[in-house]
């Protein structure tokens, strides 16, 4: 089978809009996860902004922003729809679609040995059914009292109470759980829509459109990552998906899923007796979301695995324990979404459960980072920019993990859960880490997806200043939590006996607004890098896997003829490698010499 | 006889056929764990000791005795055949395309939308009785006539939240899987396929049968236990 023979003309829509072609797809998700990592960016500022210089009159925006009756000064409740805001679209419309929209697309197929995803048009499906969510999200914006602001957990009551008669589109709750909660729950619905049809496609795709010779234990570590984050989204997204619903029914019809017996009662209103339990949400809401945490590390670990073998220059340590470690890390993901309710008076012999099962995470996570260190270990490290992202990855992954203990021991989780040491770990495992992992990859895969290089000095500047500053920003975030200092407060150090942790919240501020101007350059090299990078070969990296034996970028169809496989991902420095190199290319057969540039065919 | 059309990126039709089923199955996967979190929702209320009396007492309103069937939800039950043997016409029309059987492939999928188009009518009987005695929460529900049973209203109420959502979400599996076997019907008349090509037929097949065992769970769990 010869992908020519398929090549036909397409009109730009079919191409590039309406694109049933896996790399248009990816790119696709790449290009928006951009767009709202921005956003995310922003609110988070927003944030720091309040806490680094509490209640000062913002300048230049904030007479416009607030008005002038709060005198340009940041409303809290303003603080709250921020910090909610920038976890929901950091967590549902950057990072999961950034790894599993973005590097899913356009590396299975591509690392499998196939011409296309199982089903083109589902993926097509998939991608546009995010505009939905995109659009409700940020319309709900505008929406009288502002988008969501109940935390991006939604607890009830604050979120679920319903839109009492003669208030409007308000809740009593607070301000942005009118409306603004009403349409948060659909553009969740949306996403849960979008990423059910995105796994379906994925697992079928591994499972079924392998090449000759690409057996499961061939495959990639990226491939492993990616089947098993589908298998896990495609398990738990269907209970938030009717979490979600529950709770608009509350908030719509007047149901009481999750009101408790007594009802609630708000300054002089009362929502009337309850029939429901307020606990009910947090259980079907972390039975998603505790595996969402793996969905949205995953797939980063993979693309890790491979980066490292690739600059290295040797096979990647422990191949099939790294397997199934991810393996175990997704089962034993789905039994533990206890521990982020420690607090919630459950029986102490099921928190000990739940606590045992979370500590047993770290042993295969503890697997994974002694084999990328025996990969590394003696390595003839190539600096790249890729590589100095994944190596970053796994030294900020390793203090993730170690703050997660805490959170896992419900001793010790008892004191720390609303402080900010539970946001200082979960930044390093979610921006630390995952997002050090995107940047990697986006390194690593741009020369195939766009067929030109990005630029190695702005890219080592960029990584540079990001490492330097996500550092200086989010490891006092630690030294603050354990001092006391709470999550989700608009005025945390407003007290005697917190004041002096304000110089702190200034520094860390300060530096995040550096961290955030530094991501202009990762921007600036992305955009620029499309006309002005160097023509990428098809193998710029001397990589084994099957990717790398297509042009860069690859046609419609993917492989120029079908790939035979003969041999892992991972044969660096071995004896099988081509005269005169240290790789060794899983199918021969689509070795086409160094020499011919990829543009001359 | 039918021809199959091979889409470019498969290799062989038997490939594009486990991809198609293997893809429907993980579909059903994730549709299991949806309607398993309602169920979740449901049996913990109901296991709830202060819930449990509106529960019961609401459930028994279900069986209201029609023909004179004392304590047998009797539509309920009348429901469960019809989709069993819509379940039945559905083997047997996936059949008639495996091997060929032109005229048993279009009568059996007639016979399965008949069988289910009685099912949604007997349905949208039972929710217009429930408005009538007003049961529907938050559109029409008759709290008054609750008074003085002993149960609190709003415990009946919830028990049908749970009620229409998950006849209501099964009704709507039925919708959709109606909608399959029209264009299936359709294209059957027009001799689209056979024994070399029956894939969409299977996958529907596997759809209707999914729909007929989530029903096979939620009659007994809404119907018939009174405890």
């Amino acid at each position: 089978m010869s992908a020519a023979s398929h090549t036909h003309e397409q009109s730009f829509v079919s191409k590039y809009v309406f694109s049933q072609d896996h790399k248009i797809i990816g790119i696709q998700f790449l290009f928006t996860s951009m767009i709202f990592l921005f956003l995310g960016g922003l609110l988070a500022l927003g944030v720091r902004t309040q806490l680094g210089w509490p209640d000062a009159e913002i300048p230049v925006i904030g007479k416009w922003l607030f008005g002038g009756s709060a005198g340009g000064k940041m409303p809290p409740d303003y603080y709250n729809m921020l910090f909610t805001m920038h976890a929901t679209v950091m967590i549902f419309f950057v990072i999961i679609p950034w790894l599993t929209g973005a590097f899913g697309n356009f590396t299975i197929p591509l690392m499998i040995g196939a011409p296309d995803m199982a089903f083109p048009v589902l993926n097509m499906l998939s991608y546009w059914f995010m505009w939905p969510a995109f659009i409700i999200m940020l319309v709900s914006f505008f929406c009288f009292g502002g988008a969501a602001s109940s935390g991006w957990t939604s607890y009830p009551t604050i979120s679920s109470l319903g839109l009492a008669p003669g208030n409007g589109t308000a809740s009593h709750a607070s301000q942005g759980s009118g409306m603004g909660q009403i349409l948060w729950l659909t553009s969740l619905t949306f996403v849960g829509i979008s990423s059910m049809m995105g796994s379906v496609n994925y697992v079928t795709t591994i499972i079924n459109m392998r090449a000759p010779g690409m057996t499961f234990f061939r495959m990639p570590m990226t491939v492993w990552a990616m089947f098993i984050t589908a298998i896990l989204q495609a398990m738990a997204l269907p209970v938030l998906t009717v979490a979600l619903i529950f709770q608009l029914l509350d908030k719509t019809i007047g149901t009481t899923f999750f009101l408790p017996p007594a009802g609630a009662t708000i300054g002089n209103w009362t929502s009337g007796p309850g029939g429901g339990q307020t606990i009910l949400w947090q259980h079907l809401f972390w039975f998603y979301s505790h595996p969402a945490v793996y969905i949205m590390i995953l797939p980063a670990m993979g693309m890790v695995s491979d980066i490292l073998a690739t600059f290295g220059r040797k096979p990647l340590f422990g191949y099939r324990p790294m397997v199934l470690a991810i393996a175990g890390i997704a089962g034993l993901g789905f039994i533990v979404w206890g521990h982020h309710m420690f607090q919630s008076g459950m029986d102490p012999r099921l928190g000990t459960g739940f606590m045992l099962a979370t500590i047993m995470i770290a042993l295969p996570s503890a697997v994974k980072v002694f084999n990328w260190l025996g990969t590394t270990w003696n390595a003839k490290i190539e600096f790249t920019t890729p590589m100095l992202n994944a190596l970053a990855f796994v030294g900020m992954f390793v203090i993730g993990g170690l703050s997660g203990i805490f959170m896992a021991a419900t001793p010790v989780d008892m004191y720390f859960h609303n402080t900010y040491f539970i946001v200082a770990h979960i930044h390093y495992v979610l921006f630390m880490s995952s997002i050090f992992g995107i940047f990697a990859g986006v390194y690593y895969w741009y020369p195939k997806m766009f067929g030109r290089m990005m630029n190695e000095t702005w890219g080592k500047i960029h990584f540079a200043i990001t490492f330097v500053s996500a550092n200086a920003a989010f490891y006092p975030m630690h030294l603050v939590g354990m001092a006391g200092q709470p999550r989700r407060y608009a005025m945390p150090v407003d007290a005697p006996s917190m004041e002096h942790l304000q110089g702190l919240n200034t520094w860390i501020s300060v530096w995040a607004i550096i961290m955030g101007f530094a991501q202009f350059i990762f921007v600036a090299n992305v955009f620029i890098s499309l006309f002005a990078g160097k023509k990428a070969t098809r193998n710029p990296w001397k990589a084994n896997t099957l990717e790398w034996g297509t042009p860069s970028p690859p046609g419609h169809g993917n492989f120029e003829k079908e790939p035979l496989v003969v041999r892992g991902p991972y044969e660096y420095s071995g004896p099988e490698s081509l005269p005169g190199e240290d790789y060794a290319p899983q199918a021969p057969n689509l070795d086409v010499p160094e020499a011919v540039p990829a543009h001359a065919h | 006889m039918a021809t199959v059309p091979l889409a470019h990126h498969f290799r062989t039709p038997a490939q594009q056929h486990h991809a198609a089923l293997l893809g429907m199955w993980m579909f059903l996967i994730t549709e299991v764990l949806l309607f398993g979190a309602v169920f979740l929702g449901y049996v913990v209320y109901r296991a709830n000791p202060a819930l449990h009396g509106g529960f019961v007492a609401a459930s028994e309103h279900l069986g209201q005795s029609v023909f004179g069937f004392e304590h047998v939800p009797f539509l309920g039950a009348f429901n469960t055949v019809i989709l069993l043997g819509s379940s039945f016409t559905m083997a047997l029309a996936v059949r008639a395309a495996q091997v060929g059987n032109q005229s048993s492939l279009v009568r059996n999928l007639g016979l399965t939308m008949i069988l289910g188009t009685i099912f949604l009518g007997i349905k949208a009987y039972e929710y217009h009785h429930d408005w009538d005695i007003g049961l529907i929460p938050g559109f029409k529900f008759d709290k008054a006539a609750w008074a003085g049973t002993g149960v609190d209203a709003r415990h009946v109420e919830l028990f049908f939240v749970f009620y229409f959502v998950l006849t209501g979400l099964h009704a709507i599996h039925m919708f959709i899987g109606m909608g399959l076997l029209g264009v299936l019907w359709v294209r059957s008349r027009m001799g689209r396929f056979g024994r070399e090509y029956y894939t969409p037929i299977e996958l529907a097949g596997l759809y209707w049968h999914f729909v007929d065992v989530v029903w096979i769970f939620l009659y007994p769990l809404l119907y018939l236990i009174r405890h």
